[in-house]
Order: structure tokens, then sequence, then C-alpha cells
């Protein structure tokens, strides 16, 4: 039964589409991390880009421009995050829950703002499947990985150039030190506030884009809590990643196998008996004892969440 | 060198009445000093004299207050870190600005190239620093992270930082206070070999005879202000130690006392190695009433697992310990025991940087009567020690209420000695003791050790410096690959023969 459904080509697309939004935010996060800062705005960024690539999109622009008016959006809370956090040196805590906060509450209060009379959110097109010719002909694989919508293999791009810019590039070199120990920045002549604030800005970007997946790729809707804890979720795949961008991305797709797995186990002769809250369980407790095992070894960059002042000691 | 060539050569640097103020306190007062081609600086002075201030000014992580900074006849911009390093300044803190989670390569890489750069280049910087290997005698591995490096191989990564972006200028804070004799020897011919390609030099030091060896002229800084200036050639020891304190420094006198009863034994004690470092191999120690005994040996030798043993981190894996009590052995145990420690690395044991001096000062003490009662804090009592405390150990600080990482580092290392003594202990565990602190302070610090020993407590002091160990200690162990010597009497044995026991000798013999 479990191996009929992992021998199923839609259950490996599925889970492949339940990772994409968490790709893209969990590597906002990273770059954020990597950087320094714990952005503990992301669920509330998510939300933001869920909600305000959507209503772009309803309110006429395209779909792109849609993606794009989400990371604009995003951007601009991860500017409010940095500016609170960096310069200022506020606890990263308090700024992320604020943030977060924040920016749901004004995803709700603008859509009531557009939408007064309104019950059910109005539908728009989502983006559609692209098969790449050829290679979707491959069993299994082919339309797990090739037949998606273009934002999931944008998703797959983000995690090349993320790894490739951290490890390869003069900036990715500052961005991680900026992580280990600014002071060893600071003494090179960069500045470690530049570094900083331009990796939350970029990485909440990513994360609002991650959120817009939800309402321009998945649902073609928007509503309250739908981006239901996903944040939280990121912010576990990045320590289960140990910080790098390749181990996150299987983390990634590693919870949303799990999730895909549960619905349809729901619907196996199982799913009658047990109840189907502890099918929802599952993966989160899956992805808790993969943490554990996972995380034991982990290097975090060892100045995370220490805010620095240039010339004190 | 002469007068005549001091002026035929190049002035590379001048500073120019630098004034730099912290609130009340002048740290540098109107400091004006010039550097040629070639020349090597010591910069001496007590601790909190404004050495490191100085020389953060001139790399432009501090901004002066006043006066200005003029480097090959070009005037720097203030507080510009980049600006410094693209005029040819290198500098290598007084406490390392590494990564340890990146490699070797990537410390001397970052800020090397262009941010927008589309590639670190990695293959021709390899390159560059084989050949900087070659000619500085600076040999390390490029994908070490540099987190596993010892202590001696970090300082020549700082240094190589500096020389890969072509420094012509090296600015050194303390570069051997942490350093083994060994490698300081390796650091002063990397110098020399700078020098001798024309590069200059500025050292702060604390170790006199490293100055008569390697300077050519000697700045003495005293309370911010530059109080002498000659040449390497014209002056000695005492006569630099006493510019730099205002007065003749003398070695406390030790008067030969008898001991008392062993006060903590360690029988048969092995503890497990922990990476590179050894750990103990069947140990046996008594530290008695009224003597100082010395742990003499090269750092790495298991100093660590022994320091560690005695100030409870650690417990043995075999063998025991006597004269202790019967609480389960760990730090509070050993502090139940009266043991008081002088940790080896006072930023990340000995204190936390963050809490003010007050809070540091009762670190140990804080749930005792009466900085606690009914488990709420007294700290009018606490300040009122802290007070006691920076009166009697001569702590130069604005106060018991800023946070303890504003003292220069002897100003720490004061407070955490009078933190230790003033609670009179049983057992004293002294591990570098006067690592970084200025001539006078030493010699304080010397004495009041042997004020405690000749009070009756046991004091046991670790330290790379054979000197230091031979001049204070009744007894001397020379610790050797987690191996312990005999216990040897004062002058039992000259300071060649500890060497040769030190590099692992005698200890073949023994067994
Ligand atoms: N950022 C700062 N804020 C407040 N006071 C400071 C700061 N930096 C230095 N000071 C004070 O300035 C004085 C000079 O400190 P500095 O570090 O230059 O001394 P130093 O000569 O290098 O001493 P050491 O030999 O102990 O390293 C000290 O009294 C110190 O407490
Ligand atoms: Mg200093």
């Amino acid at each position: 039964m479990l191996f009929d459904i992992l021998l199923t080509a839609s259950f490996w697309a599925a889970a492949v589409r339940i990772a994409s939004p968490l790709i893209f935010a969990t590597m906002g996060e990273l770059i954020c991390e990597r950087a320094g800062v714990l952005n503990l705005g992301i669920e509330g960024i998510m939300v933001i880009g869920a909600f305000s690539g959507w209503m772009a999109v309803y309110l006429g622009m395209g779909l792109w421009g849609g993606v794009a008016v989400a990371m604009l959006a995003g951007m601009l809370f991860g500017l409010l995050h940095a500016m609170l956090t960096v310069p200022f040196g506020l606890s990263q805590h308090v700024v992320g829950l604020g943030v977060t906060l924040l920016a749901t509450s004004t995803s709700y209060f603008v859509y009531r703002l557009i939408l007064p009379e309104v019950t059910s959110p109005p539908k728009i097109t989502p983006f559609q499947p692209l098969e790449i010719p050829y290679l979707v002909d491959i069993p299994l694989v082919g339309p797990a990985l090739f037949a998606q919508t273009a934002l999931t293999y944008a998703a797959f791009a983000v995690v090349v150039i993320t790894a490739v810019t951290l490890y390869r590039t003069p900036l990715g070199l500052a961005i991680r030190a900026a992580g280990e120990n600014p002071g060893a920045v600071a003494a090179q002549g960069l500045s470690v506030t530049g570094l900083r604030m331009g990796a939350v800005i970029v990485g909440s970007g990513l994360m609002a884009v991650g959120g817009a997946f939800l309402t321009l790729s998945a649902f073609s809707s928007f509503f309250f809590e739908m981006v239901n804890g996903r944040g939280w979720i990121c912010i576990a795949l990045v320590v289960f990643g140990a910080w790098r961008p390749g181990k996150a991305l299987l983390g990634a797709l590693l919870f949303a196998g799990f999730d895909a797995l549960q619905i349809r186990l729901q619907q196996t002769p199982v799913g009658q008996v047990v109840p189907y809250q502890m099918f929802l369980m599952a993966p989160y407790i899956l992805s808790i004892l993969a943490l554990i095992l996972m995380s034991r070894r982990a290097q975090v960059p060892a100045a995370l969440m220490q805010p620095f002042n240039k010339g004190e000691r | 060198m002469t007068a005549t060539d001091h002026k035929a050569q190049e002035i590379v640097l001048r500073l120019d009445r630098i004034t730099k103020r912290f609130g009340a306190l002048t740290a540098n007062d109107a400091i004006s000093l010039t550097l040629a081609r070639g020349e090597v600086i010591a910069l001496l002075g007590e601790n909190g004299a404004g050495k490191t201030t100085l020389m953060n000014i001139l790399f432009g992580q501090y901004t002066a207050d006043e006066g200005q900074v003029e480097v090959f006849g070009k005037p720097l911009p203030p507080g510009n870190p980049r600006a410094a390093l693209a005029a040819g300044l290198g500098m290598v803190h007084q406490h390392f600005t590494l990564a340890d989670n990146l490699t070797v390569l990537e410390n001397i890489q970052l800020g090397t190239v262009p941010l927008w750069r589309a590639a670190l280049g990695q293959a021709k910087a390899r390159a560059k620093l084989a050949q900087l290997a070659a000619d500085f005698g600076l040999g390390v591995d490029p994908d070490a992270r540099v987190g596993s490096l010892t202590v001696g191989e970090r300082q020549r990564v700082e240094i190589l930082k500096a020389l890969y972006r072509d420094a012509r200028i090296l600015i050194l804070d303390e570069p051997t206070a942490v350093l083994t004799p060994q490698e300081s020897d390796a650091l002063f011919d990397t110098l020399r070999r700078a020098v001798a390609k024309g590069l200059s030099i500025i050292f702060i030091s604390h170790k006199l005879h490293e100055v008569m060896a390697l300077s050519s002229r000697v700045v003495v800084l005293r309370h911010g202000k530059l109080v002498g200036e000659v040449e390497t050639a014209g002056t000695d020891r005492h006569a630099l130690a006493a510019m730099m304190v205002g007065a003749e420094v003398t070695p406390p006198a030790v008067t030969p006392i008898t001991p008392g009863p062993a006060l903590l034994t360690l029988r048969e004690v092995s503890t497990p190695s922990i990476g590179a470092a050894p750990g103990l191999n069947a140990v046996n120690l008594a530290l008695r009433a009224g003597q100082i005994t010395g742990l003499a040996g090269v750092s790495g030798n298991g100093q660590a697992a022994l320091s560690d043993l005695i100030s409870g981190l650690i417990s043995p894996q075999s063998g025991s310990l006597e004269g202790v009590g019967r609480m389960r052995w760990s730090s509070r145990a050993a502090i139940a025991a009266g043991i008081a420690r002088i940790p080896e690395d006072r930023h990340k044991t000995g204190t936390i940087a963050d809490f003010s001096l007050t809070e540091n000062a009762i670190l140990e003490t804080y749930t005792q009567a009466p900085y606690s009662r009914w488990g709420l804090m007294n700290w009018h009592a606490a300040e009122e020690q802290t007070r006691h405390l920076i009166e009697t150990y001569d702590v130069r600080c604005p106060g018991p209420h800023g946070p303890i990482r504003q003292l220069s580092g002897g100003n720490m290392q004061k407070l955490i000695l009078g933190r230790v003594l003033d609670a009179a202990p049983r057992i004293i565990l002294a591990n570098q003791p006067v690592r970084g602190l200025d001539i006078g302070a030493i010699s304080y610090v010397h004495s009041q050790l042997l004020a405690a020993r000749n009070a009756g407590a046991a004091v046991f002091l670790i330290s790379e410096d054979l000197d230091e160990i031979m001049a204070l200690s009744d007894v001397v162990h020379v610790i050797s690959e987690g191996q312990l010597s005999p216990e040897f009497q004062r002058g039992e044995k000259t300071a060649a023969e500890l060497g040769l026991w030190m590099a692992g000798q005698g200890f073949d013999r023994a067994a």
C-alpha cells in the first residue's frame, strides 16, 4: 500500500509542488541567518507575499507582475526588520515577531479595504504546468520534476544561485563572514551593516515569493490562515539543512514528501481506522525526529543574533 | 641606526597630536610620532596606557577627537579601515579578527576582491599565498578551518592577511602575548624578513627582551601621553621599565618558609585527551599549604587538562583526588573545596563581557551572603565589594557600573585577581596569571601570589615562562605530553635541565 503510493508519479509531483514555497522561504531565511540575522518575520512576510501577489494579479497585472509585487512587498518589510535589528541592534526575536504580526494584519486589513463585501475570495488564473519536452517522459522522475509550473523551476534555480553566491563569490564570502565574525569583516574595511541589511532585504523578498507561490501557483486564491505555520517550518528547515542550501533543499523535499504521503495514506484502509489528525501530525513529528538526528553536528553561524556596533570593544 | 640615516630615510607614517577621549577618560593625549621606512618601533606602556586605542585610530576603527594621521605623505581619512588598508596599513589586532568556521584562504580573501566580482579567483590567491609563505616563513594549510588551528598558526594567518594585501606598514598589537617562546621566535624571524624587504613595523609588547631584540626605537606611553622616545641601542631593560611605570621595578623577594600539609593531592590521575590536546597520564601531584608549586612546560602538553581538572571542569577517568570533600567533582565542588581560579583565557572563561564590573566581581560568590539573602540579590553589598576591589587592586576603570569589556586586558586581569585573592582561598590555581600584563602589574601579581602563599595558601602556578616559574616556585614540576615529572625543589635543577625535561627527555629515564 505504501509501496503503491511511492510508485505513483502523482505522489512525487505533489511532493515537489508542496516543497516549492518552502524552498523559496527557506533560502530566504538561510541568507538572513548566514549574515547573522534571525528573521522571525518570515511567517508574516509569507502572508504579505501571498496576499500582495494575488491582489496584483486580481487587479490586472500579469502573473510575473504579481511575483514582482510580492517580492517588493517582502523587501519592504525586510527593510523594516533590517533597520530595527541591524543599525539599531534591537532584539531579533521581538522585531521578528512584531514584523510577522504587522505584515499579517496589514494583509488582512488591506484585503478588507479592497474587498469589503466579499465572502468567498475571488479566484485568479494561476501559473500552469510547463512540460519540458523529452525530460517529462522519464518514468516517475519526469512527471514529478518536469511537469511543474514556472515558479517551481524558479525555486530550484534559487537554490543553485544561493549556493553559488554563498560559496563561490566574494559577496557570499563577505555575507558568511558577517555571520561568523562581524569584527573580522569590519577589520577588512567592509560594512557589516550594509551586508546584513542587504541579506535581510533580499532574503525577505524570497520569503514573500514563497508566500506568493501559494496564491499564484497552488491555490489560485487568498484566504486567511493560508500560510499556516509554513514560515516556522522553514526556520526549522534551515537548522535541519545545517545552514547549507543543498541540505536545506533536501529537508524541504523530505518534509513535503511526508506531507504528500499523509494525505494519500488517509484514503487507504488504515485511514479508516486511525483518526485523520494523526496523519496531519505525522510530517511534523517526523521532521522533529529528523531535526534531532541531523542537527547534532550542525555549524551554527557563530555570530547569529549578535548585533554589531562599530567602535565598541 | 644612526641619526643621520634616520633623516635620510623616507617617513612612511606620521601621527600628529592625536587625542581620543572616552567620556571623562583621555585615552590618547596629543600623541605625535613618525615611522621611517624599514624601521621597527616598539610601543611600550602600562595596561590601559592607550596603546591599542592609538593603533585603532591609526587603522580607522576609532575616530580621533583631534589630530591627524599621514601615510606616505597623504592625510588618512579618519574612521575608515578601508582607506587605511588601501594606504598600505596592515594590522594584527590584540584579539584575533578571524572567522573560526571559515577556511584560512577564505579569511585571507575576505574583502580583497570587489564584492560584485563574479568569482573569488581562488587559484591565483593560492599561488600568491604560497609565494608569501615561502618569502616570509609563514606556512599554513590554506584549506584548514581556522577554528582547528593552534594560536601560533592563527597568528600567522593574521600576518598573512596583512601581507596578502601588500601592506607596507605592519601594526602588531601584543602579537606574542599568546604565543609559546618557540612560536615567538618564528614570528620574529618573519618580521625580520619583512623589515629586510622594506616594510615598517610598529609592535606593542610588554616583554622587554623582545623589545630589545627586535626594535630600532622605543616609544613609551603613560596615561595616554607620550612620555619617552629612545633609540633601542642606547638603552636597556631597566631604563625602559623605569620609563614605563615612572619608577624602578624590583622583583618581589621570596623568603623560604616551611610548607604545611598537602591541601589537594592527585593520585595516579588520568584524563582522556580532547582532540589534539593530550590528557593526563597517571599524574601524581601534591599542593601544600604555604607553598607555590610551579608547572613548567610548552603549552599544549596537558596544562589545559590539569587546570580543567583542578577547577572541576572535568573529572578524573581513573585515579583519585584527595582533600576536596565528598561532593561529586564539578566546578561547584571545586569552589566549595576552596579552590580559587585565575583562568587562562580571561575573555572566555574569566569574565562575562557584557556584564558590569560589579556582576563580574561576584560571579563566584553571588549565591552567598552578603551578596544574596533568601534568594534576593543585594546589589548594594556587591557594589561596595567591587569598589573595594577596584581600590585595593588598582583597577583603572570609569567605575563599577560599565561593562567589563571596556577595560584594557591588564585591568580586567586585575579585577579577576582581586576576585580570587580577596576571598582568602585555601588553594589558588593561577593559569598564566600575567599574560598580557605590563611589568609593573606583573610584579604586583607576583607579590600578591607570594603574600597568599605566606598566609598559608597552596598556590599552583602554570606558566610557559620558565623565568617566572623559577623565580616564584618553591617546587617545580614539568609537564610533557600529559606526563608529570617528579617534584624538583627550588634550585635543584638549572633552567637548561628543566628545558630538557620540557622537551620530554627526562621522562624516558624515569619510566
Ligand atoms: N570603547 C571604549 N569605551 C570606553 N573606554 C575605552 C574604550 N576603549 C578603550 N577604553 C579605555 O581606554 C584606556 C586605554 O585602553 P587601551 O586598550 O588603549 O590600553 P592598552 O594600552 O592597549 O592596554 P593593554 O596593555 O592592557 O592592552 C583604558 O582605560 C580603557 O578602559
Ligand atoms: Mg592593548
